[in-house]
């Protein structure tokens, strides 16, 4: 039906090689065409891009959120590419259709159908390619979440084109000599006559090679070849990270910019019901106050004008008829839900009803709070809206073709119409995903309030921070039996959601008989992903019950969990080894102890083991980390190492201080003082080890933190015997008390 | 009738009011975006600038309080070849979104200059600044990298 083709480009006027695959449906040629008439960039398909003077650019379809993908995908395109690596530079890519990422759309779609790519017929590699091209472009699809960049777009994205490029630069010489390719290598950015030893620079060749079609199945190398692949080379973002220059979506500078400052109504759903303009007339500089349904800005020539306005604005707001939640009344829920709710099953395995019927039933509940995202940079867009019709943006998201279209809809103008410059972010965690960009809808209204001025509206923190949307609060029950040496029987695992059941919650242990159901309780606080997303519950419960029921049997908690692992020598290994290098079965001084916990997500297995001193008045001091991960192969070993780290961190915080509670139908917590977060003081030794596999590449910014709170709440056990079943850390009472029984 | 303020060695005659926050005039009036908003009360360290050669969390500074005083910001860091402390942040790739680190290179730039060699008690009760991403397991494997360069030099003069 669709007609395939590539989409080359040519030669800009720069002297660019442009390479992209795209599989077009017939209907978009002509445009495609009309398009590739049109000058340089605007052009330009997908991924690659080299000059005359042979640098070469790595256009990347994610936001640079500090994960250091800018540096691993063009590691993985300048490796297949032969490329000197000191001549490689990565840009964003445009947030256009041309470059909606349809390697994500395969990778997401290949792992929802539990396919391999090398499970799909050869015949069909070619449709389906563009079946996700087209796919990426419907849902303009330019996200970066789910820890994706490397294992989706570098492998099906960036190594793909290395490597076809490296195809068309040997073609391109072959044709000047008038030789076969075969009598061709490349190597450091020069394509080399072997036998003659002639060679040519990518930077003069391209011109021609840009006349070549890229193959979709260009030879990609072993493993053993790779050059930059696995090596911990420097981070090319790093640099302008260290001086200033760097420039955030909050960075945005025009002459004769306006700022606006908003208030929402503290209870979620609640609307607006009084704002004063009186009250500012005199205030300096004070441009506008706009007025929308649940919330107010104050426009201004200045912030803190525009904040100190807001002040003495101090508009009123209802509970939207929400007045009545709490924490409280969603505890109760949860509890009741998961008593007598209808529990809705989503998988089952064995007869686990006769297992639980014909055992002795150990039962146990956890609950994980609702949580921030709190990134440094608050969620904040500059937006200039002109009457003619046009809205140009300019913020940091984790989907610039995604808020380009979701701008275009909250303005009601075309897409063609909205321009969207995506900058890096100072954090995203997942704040700053589709679904979650209320920080959009609300700057797109004030600037249609102040057409023809560039407007920047920035939360402040405690907007940032009551207007989040949070990680759910998750209730989870277990019931088990287990046989007369201790190992399970039965695995019954219920837990409330907001949304659909989770597949993180099934388990890698072996038990014969199992069986999960959840019963959905939304309450009224917006939910969204929140780094690591389900993974970052299911890890808690599913890691401290294990360690529980290897209490109860007795066994040592790694023991017990290697026992269960019969046909996952991954597992097996990680686990292993992070124990060895943690010294697992040392002596520790008193008070001290040592916890284990494993959570595969995102492909990745991560094992951490806390050690954690627990002092006689209660104060709990995590002392060390030791990790093992097994990624298959990490593409930069110290940038994965960076992400385990400072997942442990992010985790560590969650764990020991994270909690957003609900009072009144809105947010307790207002800044980081009441949202407290790990710090220096509090910062572990941490010591990651990785597990080299041969397994698909895995995730990296999101696999560290799923075992991080079970690893540091079973230390915290077997150093004093209570046992976490509520996070975070800090709502119990650790002072030394007789052992519990 | 404006505030003179004295930033990065150059003297700027700012026309706001005395009360409007540090931070705001060094972003917005003079353009300077290296320092960073976080929290707006002090307690993230995302603003810190220097204030006559102290850390100082401008987000709750009145530009008024600090008329003619000599400000110095992340823009003047390394203006002439990088100091030790962001060469050491580079040889450690310690930022990850990095927006936390003009902040925290200038609370760590303050310290140094007052113990050239902290221990990690010294450098944990100085530097609270926050970072979400989590890089402070290396910026202390930074500091005490650059502790124990001065330690060693110290040893051989």
């Amino acid at each position: 039906m669709n007609r395939r083709k590539f989409l080359v480009g040519g030669a800009t006027a720069a002297g660019a090689l442009i390479v992209g695959y795209a599989v077009w449906p017939s209907a978009r040629l002509s445009k495609a065409d009309a398009m590739a008439a049109g000058p340089g960039e605007r052009f330009l398909a997908t991924w690659i891009k080299i000059a005359s003077d042979g640098t070469i650019t790595v256009v990347v379809p994610h936001c640079d959120m500090g994960t250091g993908i800018y540096t691993a995908l063009a590691q993985m395109a300048a490796d297949e590419l032969d490329a000197d690596w000191t001549k490689v530079r990565a840009e964003t890519a445009p947030c256009d259709p041309l470059f909606a990422n349809s390697a994500l759309a395969e990778g997401f779609g290949l792992e929802e159908l539990h396919v391999s790519p090398d499970g799909i017929p050869r015949l069909f590699a070619g449709p389906t390619i563009g079946t996700m091209r087209i796919i990426a472009e419907h849902m303009d699809l330019q996200t970066t979440g789910g820890s994706s960049a490397v294992r989706f777009t570098g492998v099906y994205g960036m190594r793909v084109a290395g490597a076809a490029v490296r195809e068309m630069l040997l073609e391109a010489a072959a044709a000047r000599m008038n030789a076969a390719v075969r009598d061709f290598r490349t190597e450091n950015s020069r394509v080399v006559h072997t036998a003659s030893g002639t060679s040519f620079g990518y930077g003069e060749l391209a011109r021609e090679a840009a006349n070549y079609s890229p193959s979709a199945h260009p030879k990609l190398k072993e493993k053993s070849t790779y050059k930059l692949v696995g090596e911990p080379v420097p981070r090319l973002d790093i640099p302008a990270k260290v001086n200033g220059a760097t420039k955030y979506g909050i960075d945005t500078q025009m002459p004769d910019m306006l700022y606006g400052t908003i208030r929402i109504s503290p209870a979620f759903g609640g609307k607006l019901v009084s704002a004063d303009e009186s009250r500012v007339a005199e205030h300096r500089g004070v441009k506008k106050v706009v007025k929308l349904d649940d919330a107010v800005v104050v426009v201004a020539d200045r912030l803190w004008r525009a904040r100190k306005a807001m002040e003495a604005l101090d508009p009123a707001f209802d509970t939207g008829g929400q007045g009545d939640v709490s924490s409280e009344t969603i505890r109760e829920m949860h509890l009741g839900g998961l008593r007598s709710g209808e529990i809705k099953r989503d998988r089952k395995t064995g007869d686990p009803t006769e297992a639980l019927n014909n055992g002795s039933v150990i039962e146990r509940i956890y609950n994980v709070p609702y949580l921030a995202h709190a990134a440094m940079e608050p969620v904040n867009a500059t937006v200039l809206f002109k009457k003619v019709g046009t809205l140009e943006v300019w913020a940091g998201t984790q989907d610039g073709l995604g808020s380009r279209a979701f701008c275009a809809k909250a303005a009601g103008l075309p897409m063609e119409k909205v321009t969207f410059h995506l900058t890096p972010s100072g954090g995203g965690y997942g704040r700053r995903l589709p679904g979650l960009w209320n920080f959009l809808t609300y700057a797109v209204e004030t600037a249609k309030a102040v057409p023809g001025v560039p407007v920047k509206l920035l939360f402040n923190r405690e907007q940032d921070m009551q207007h989040d949307f949070y990680r759910p609060n998750v209730t989870s029950r277990f019931r088990a039996t287990v046989d007369k040496d201790g190992w399970p029987l039965a695995w019954v695992n219920d837990y409330t959601t907001d949304d659909d059941p989770n597949p993180e919650a099934h388990i890698v242990y072996r038990v014969p008989n199992q069986a999960y159901g959840t019963v959905k309780l939304p309450a009224h606080v917006p939910t969204g992903p929140w780094r690591s997303v389900e993974a970052s519950w299911h890890g808690f419960f599913v890691e401290s019950f294990i360690d529980e029921l290897a209490h109860e049997a007795k066994r040592d908690a790694l023991e017990y969990r290697v026992g269960l692992l019969e046909g996952q020598p991954r597992h097996a290994a990680t686990l292993k080894l992070a124990a060895e290098k943690a010294g697992w079965a040392s002596p520790l001084p008193a008070g001290c102890g040592r916890g284990i916990a494993m959570v595969e997500s995102f492909g990745t297995i991560v094992v951490h083991v806390a050690e954690v001193e627990v002092k006689d008045a209660g104060a709990v001091n995590v002392r060390r980390f030791t990790t093992a991960a097994d990624c298959g192969m990490a593409v930069n070993p110290d940038g994965f190492k960076a992400q385990m780290e400072g997942g442990i961190i992010f985790g560590l915080s969650a764990a020991l201080h994270g909690e957003i509670t609900i009072e009144r139908g809105a947010v307790v917590q207002q800044n980081f003082p009441d949202f407290d977060v790990v710090r220096l003081a509090e910062c572990p030794e941490i010591h990651v080890h990785i597990h080299e596999s041969d397994a698909p590449l895995g995730g990296a910014g999101e696999p560290g933190i799923p075992p991080v709170a079970p690893a540091v709440t079973n230390a915290i056990f077997a150093a004093t015997g209570q046992r976490i079943r509520e996070l975070p850390v800090k709502k119990h009472d650790l002072k030394k008390v007789p052992l519990a029984s | 009738m404006g505030i003179p303020l004295k930033v990065n060695g150059t003297i700027h005659d700012v026309d706001v009011e005395p009360d409007a926050p540090l931070l705001w005039v060094i972003r917005d009036e003079l353009h300077l975006t290296g320092t960073k908003f976080g929290c707006g009360i002090a307690a993230c360290g995302a603003c810190t600038v220097h204030v006559n050669g102290k850390a100082v969390r401008s987000c709750s500074v009145p530009v008024g309080s600090v008329a003619g005083a000599e400000i110095r910001t992340i823009e003047a860091l390394g203006a002439n070849g990088l100091e030790a402390v962001q060469q050491a942040w580079i040889a450690h790739q310690v930022p990850q979104c990095g927006y936390c680190q003009s902040g925290m290179i200038m609370a760590v730039s303050a310290l140094l200059a007052e113990h050239p060699a902290p221990t990690d008690e010294q450098l944990a009760a100085a530097i609270t600044n926050i970072c979400r991403c989590g890089t402070l397991s290396r910026i202390r494997a930074a500091v005490r990298d650059l502790a124990m360069k001065k330690s060693a030099a110290g040893a051989r003069s």
